[in-house]
């Protein structure tokens, strides 16, 4: 297909295309780039792999792991050999147990981490109280408060989400503290000529400039929440994708095993997009600009 | 036209803007630790003229900068003190507009809502007024369709001429510009040049121009302040008698050229002692311009 043929066969748009259309554009326009078939590809070489090695060429060892076939074949049965499918409601219960530990956790971790972060980078005062305490707590692993955690709070639910919190809220911290520092110094300075009191330099210069870093942050920190999550679900819990995993190993059934691995990875994938597309959505400046950039 | 700039906000405003004066009375500036001082102004007493564009040039890192933040109010100096028609500057305020080096617009604003901030913040310019205010900025900057643009899609031209819009609504009795073109390419930079000449050839608004070129410099001033080489000091005042309105074909007569030369002169001495003192890039940056 030349170009030639393409721009006659085609009527230029004239108006911005809106809702689905817009929708359909854009996928029209990603279906002509290498991008997608990219991907594609790079997917089946990977399931490719899994095969050859588990099912395929039956190597040492990985004969125990069940394949990208056993696994299909159970996940998609309406009668489950290992007890989990996509028609099973247990399955269900485990994703949405682990969703709602991410939601109050990362909630709670940006409610608390984000503020705290931009009073730490806007006053000396605040850094210097807080940032000693945050800079010792954080290299403590995560693993390492799971006795504290269910020594502090009753239940399953609470040391779970605990333990959540703890490692995203660092990340937050730090990454929002960061971001009010990268603001140039030339903005302070032009807000306090134009007469800004402090109160409204916070607000029109401290949370947007900062606002690029923190979204960079709470991807960060989603990711964080989830695999500290399913650490502490692995060790306090009676639900949820990390108990899954663990219960399948002890109770030596393989298949639910991978694939609440395989649902966790997909799961964390599109909450760390979701708090990406929040991000975009709220820095038309960011995206355009770097949309200049041809990125 | 005299008054047109801002007749909206003249009612908050005193019938002086404008026309203010700055003094700095022996002011000194050093940095560093007690072992390691860095003056960075020594003794300086300039006068900047109601009225009137000063230009101050002199040799890069020569403590050019440090005076705009000392007069904006955003460093204070260690000894001396700068007077604003006669009261003593305390901190940054809306009567001494800076417009920065490169460009200070908030990124996150469109050209509207950065043109808009100052009044918007202080109340006192509203509603209709402001929205009028503002458009008539746009206006005269040129800038109407690129209102609801983000500062990062203009053109570094269309971003300085933003920036003067935002100075202007707020009527500041000086306009403090800290070498506003820098980073501009040739073309742009004469444009803007001629632009910015427009602008204050219409109502004399006080004006402090920093600039390390020497052209720029005799192009706009009215007077011309020639600074030492670190720390800083008044070297020469050279006043500029060519007549206004200006246009670029001035700079070829014999009164700019005996100015150039001048200038040239001092600048090139100060230089050589930051050169022999060890800063060569000062060097290469005075004096790339210089046989032009």
């Amino acid at each position: 297909m030349s170009q030639t043929a393409a721009a006659t066969a085609v009527p230029r748009r004239t108006k911005a295309p809106t809702g689905m259309s817009l929708f359909f554009y854009r996928l029209g326009k990603s279906l002509q780039t290498p991008t997608p078939y990219l991907t594609l590809f790079g997917v089946a070489l990977w399931l490719f792999t899994w095969w050859l090695l588990c099912e395929g060429l039956r190597v040492d060892r990985f004969d125990k792991i069940p394949g990208p076939v056993a696994v299909s074949k159970d996940l998609f049965s309406p009668t489950p050999f290992q007890g989990i499918s996509i028609y099973t409601q247990e399955y269900y219960d485990h994703i949405l147990v682990s969703c709602r530990r991410i939601l109050i956790a990362f909630s709670i971790a940006t409610g608390v981490g984000v503020p705290l972060g931009l009073f730490m980078g806007w006053s000396r005062r605040i850094r210097d109280y807080a940032f000693p305490i945050l800079e010792t707590l954080r290299p403590i692993p995560i693993l390492a408060w799971v006795p504290l955690s269910i020594l502090m709070f009753p239940g399953f639910e609470a040391p779970v989400i605990f333990l959540a919190t703890l490692a995203s809220l660092f990340v937050t911290t730090l990454n929002t503290m960061l971001g009010v520092d990268s603001i140039d110094e030339a903005y302070f300075r032009a807000a306090g000529c134009l007469g800004s009191s402090n109160w409204d330099i916070f607000k029109n210069v401290v949370v947007p400039g900062a606002l690029p870093f923190i979204f960079t942050g709470l991807q960060i920190s989603i990711g964080v929440a989830w695999f500290s999550l399913v650490a502490a679900e692995m060790v306090s819990g009676d639900l949820g994708l990390g108990y899954l995993i663990v219960d399948s190993y002890m109770n030596n059934v393989t298949v639910p095993m991978v694939i609440g691995m395989i649902t966790l990875g997909f799961v964390g994938w599109v909450t760390s997009m979701l708090v990406r597309m929040l991000g975009n959505w709220l820095m038309q400046w960011h995206v355009k600009a770097l949309a200049l950039q041809g990125r | 036209m005299a008054q047109d700039t801002l007749e909206a906000s003249a009612n908050t405003a005193d019938l002086t803007a404008g026309k203010s004066k700055v003094e700095l009375r022996n002011v000194s500036k050093s940095y560093g630790d007690e072992w390691e001082q860095q003056q960075v102004i020594d003794n300086l007493s300039v006068e900047i003229r109601p009225g009137e564009l000063t230009v101050v040039v002199g040799p890069s890192g020569c403590g050019k900068s440090t005076l705009v933040n000392l007069i904006a109010g955003f460093e204070f100096p260690d000894t001396g003190e700068i007077l604003l028609d006669d009261k003593p500057v305390t901190g940054p305020a809306r009567d001494r507009m800076v417009v920065f080096q490169e460009t200070a617009l908030m990124p996150w604003q469109t050209t509207y809502q950065n043109i808009i901030f100052g009044p918007k913040l202080r109340g006192d310019l509203k509603g209709n007024a402001l929205r009028e205010e503002a458009d008539r900025l746009l206006v005269k900057v040129g800038l109407s369709e690129f209102k609801h643009k983000y500062p990062l899609q203009l053109s570094g031209g269309m971003q300085r001429r933003a920036e003067l819009a935002r100075a202007l609504i707020n009527n500041p009795r000086i306009m403090i510009m800290d070498e506003p073109f820098r980073g501009l390419d040739a073309m742009s930079r004469g444009l803007m040049q001629e632009f910015f000449l427009r602008l204050f050839e219409e109502n004399r608004r006080t004006n402090l121009f920093v600039t390390s070129e020497i052209d720029e410099a005799i192009f706009l001033a009215d007077r011309i302040i020639v600074l030492s080489n670190r720390p800083a000091n008044v070297r020469k005042v050279i006043e500029v008698n060519l007549p206004r309105p200006r246009d670029y074909k001035m700079l070829n007569s014999p009164e700019a050229y005996e100015i150039k030369r001048e200038a040239m002169g001092i600048l090139h001495e100060e230089a050589m002692k930051s050169f022999k003192s060890g800063s060569g890039s000062d060097f290469a940056e005075a004096y790339g311009k210089a046989d032009s």
